[in-house]
């Protein structure tokens, strides 16, 4: 590379935004209008298989099948597996930084055969265990989103 | 049934962290003019292209026109594919099913990405659902950290057996003159770097890098033409069963399969080339491991030995240079990572490896490759390459 790095020119895209209205459909928002009312998750089961899909979805991928039968789902459950963030970066949806260190996990809620990725309330991995009981604790103010569930927290002790 | 399909040209241009020297397309160009002179082809040769990246990274999208002076498609049939990490293993696979089809004798397979213009991280959250992954998606990195910490709970493998992969990487790398980095790293080079999403540490990850490979793929009715020996596609396959980036877990729950679709891609296509020992029978391995754990648990999903068997098998040197399988021996993705490119650089490399023409990493007398792609959220592209013709295309 023989030219000057001064006369390589770069163009930052700077407070450039695109904003998306984006559909969940009848099931996604269902659960969501649960989170927001009453706190509460909902999951639909496949008539075929039995496994219990949460955030509900409509067709069982395996059995292809359409799903009907919405359930309620604990908010409790466990720890399938996690780690512990400590490497920033600029969330695109929000443009900010999300303080670092977080734990963040794979929850199988009880009741349900899906997991459900969100961050959990500790942040030393030596504390967190596969296996451990998480709760969900949620947002005073609510909007229909999954960041209705302010983070899941240990069951500690 | 399908032609038979050989790779008769290879190019790729040097993986560095930046090149603001060019933009995309002649990034691109310096990649194809290499592959072209290699095929001894010019430019009226082509039949036809296929070219991808993941527009997510530069935000630019419709490749497939854009790079026109540079790709060599001018007024020809052009297809762009586009399927994240594996992108550059499917532009392999869509130039494989191009000629294998009949209907065009060579194409040009074209992968690239300019990683150094933007957030990698940030850049692959928009790729996902904007209800159920992105709020809480806490990018690839962690997505990957909870399947090392899965993996360290289901087996007895340590975060120094991961480090060991790390390293034999980029010592790898080191022979090779196309790779990012080029560092000497040792273990405890490794576990002293930061975490970066516990158990995984900045030694542990890929690069970010700028690059671009093209090969040429021609059919077995003009093979002869070609200056190069050819390279025999063997088989290809890839296999899908995750709709939501949480379902990868589920198999560290239920115990059923170990990577379901990596494990499913592989013995698809080793069911059609007949491979029943992939450990004895491949001679290098070119594999798309993003990270140190990878190189553990993939292994086994690709069936080299059983579920946790791999931090053993891998200590005593089997995936080194001079091992039983050398896997990576051009330092792999943990030393150079422009995504677009990466699946098609491992197939290049194959190619290279079976040709012998592979320089200072290459690995005595290859007969059988195996190149992979990897995805997020976790599938995986399969193809074994070879130096003999198969009896017959497969798909
Ligand atoms: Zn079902």
């Amino acid at each position: 590379m023989s030219e000057e790095k001064k006369d390589l020119i770069t163009l930052e895209s700077g407070e450039m935004a695109q904003p998306f209205r984006w559909t969940a459909g009848a099931y996604g928002s269902k659960f969501l209008t649960e989170l927001r009312d009453n706190k509460k998750f909902v999951g639909v089961k496949c008539p075929k298989c039995g496994k219990v899909y949460v955030p509900p979805r409509r067709v069982c991928g395996p059995c292809y099948v359409e799903l009907t039968e919405l359930v309620p789902v604990s908010g409790e459950g466990e720890v399938v597996t996690y780690t512990v963030v400590s490497f920033g970066f600029v969330d695109p949806a929000t443009g900010t930084q999300k303080p670092v260190p977080y734990g963040y996990a794979a929850i199988m809620l009880d009741g349900s055969d899906t997991v459900l990725l969100h961050f959990i309330d500790e942040t030393d991995p030596e504390k967190i265990t596969i296996g451990a009981r998480v709760k969900a604790v949620f947002e005073e103010e609510r909007t229909g989103s999954l960041l209705d569930i302010k983070h899941f927290e240990l069951i500690r002790g | 049934m399908g032609k038979r399909v050989a790779i008769t040209g290879v190019g790729m241009t040097h993986q560095r962290s930046a090149r603001p020297d060019v933009n995309g397309r002649e990034l691109i160009n310096e990649a194809v003019r290499m592959a072209l002179g290699d095929a001894g082809m010019t430019r009226s040769d082509i039949d036809a292209v296929v070219i991808g990246n993941m527009d997510h990274f530069e935000g630019i999208n419709y490749v497939d026109t854009w790079s026109v002076d540079g790709s060599g498609g001018l007024m020809k049939p052009i297809m762009k594919l586009t399927t994240g990490g594996t992108t550059g293993t499917t532009v392999a696979m869509g130039a494989y099913y191009h000629v294998a089809s009949g209907l065009f004798d060579r194409v040009l397979a074209i992968g690239w990405e300019k990683n150094s213009e933007s957030d990698t991280t940030g850049a692959i959250i928009t790729a996902f659902d904007p209800f159920w992954d992105r709020p809480i998606f806490a990018g690839a990195v962690a997505g990957l950290a909870m399947e090392a910490t899965a993996y360290m709970h289901a087996t007895d493998a340590t975060e120094e057996d991961a480090a060991y992969v790390a390293v034999r990487e980029r010592k790898h790398a080191l022979n090779n003159p196309y790779a990012h980095l080029h560092i000497n790293m040792t273990i405890a080079d490794v576990m002293g770097s930061p975490y970066l999403s516990w158990p995984v540490k900045m030694g542990d990850m890929c690069p970010r890098t700028d690059g671009a490979c093209a090969l040429v793929f021609a059919s077995e009715d003009v093979v002869d033409d070609f200056p190069q020996r050819p390279v025999w596609i063997q088989g290809v396959a890839d296999r899908h069963l995750w709709a939501y980036t949480s379902d990868p877990y589920l198999d560290f729950k239920t115990g059923e399969a170990w990577f379901p679709a990596m494990q499913k891609s592989s013995q698809d296509v080793y069911r059609r080339v007949g491979i029943t020992d992939p450990l004895e029978q491949f001679d290098v391995a070119e594999l798309y491991l993003p990270y140190s754990f990878a190189g553990l648990r993939y292994m086994e999903s690709l069936g080299f030995c059983e579920k946790g068997g791999a931090p053993e098998l891998t200590r005593a040197g089997a995936f080194d240079m001079g091992g039983k399988c050398p896997v990576n021996p051009s330092g792999g993705v943990m030393s150079s990572n422009a995504i677009g490119a990466t699946g098609l650089i491992r197939v290049a490399e194959c190619a290279w490896q079976i040709q012998g023409r592979a320089g200072e990493r290459q690995v005595p007398d290859v007969k059988l490759a195996l190149a992979t792609g990897f995805g997020g959220c976790f599938w995986s592209d399969v193809l074994v390459l070879g130096k003999d013709k198969p009896e017959k295309a497969r798909g």
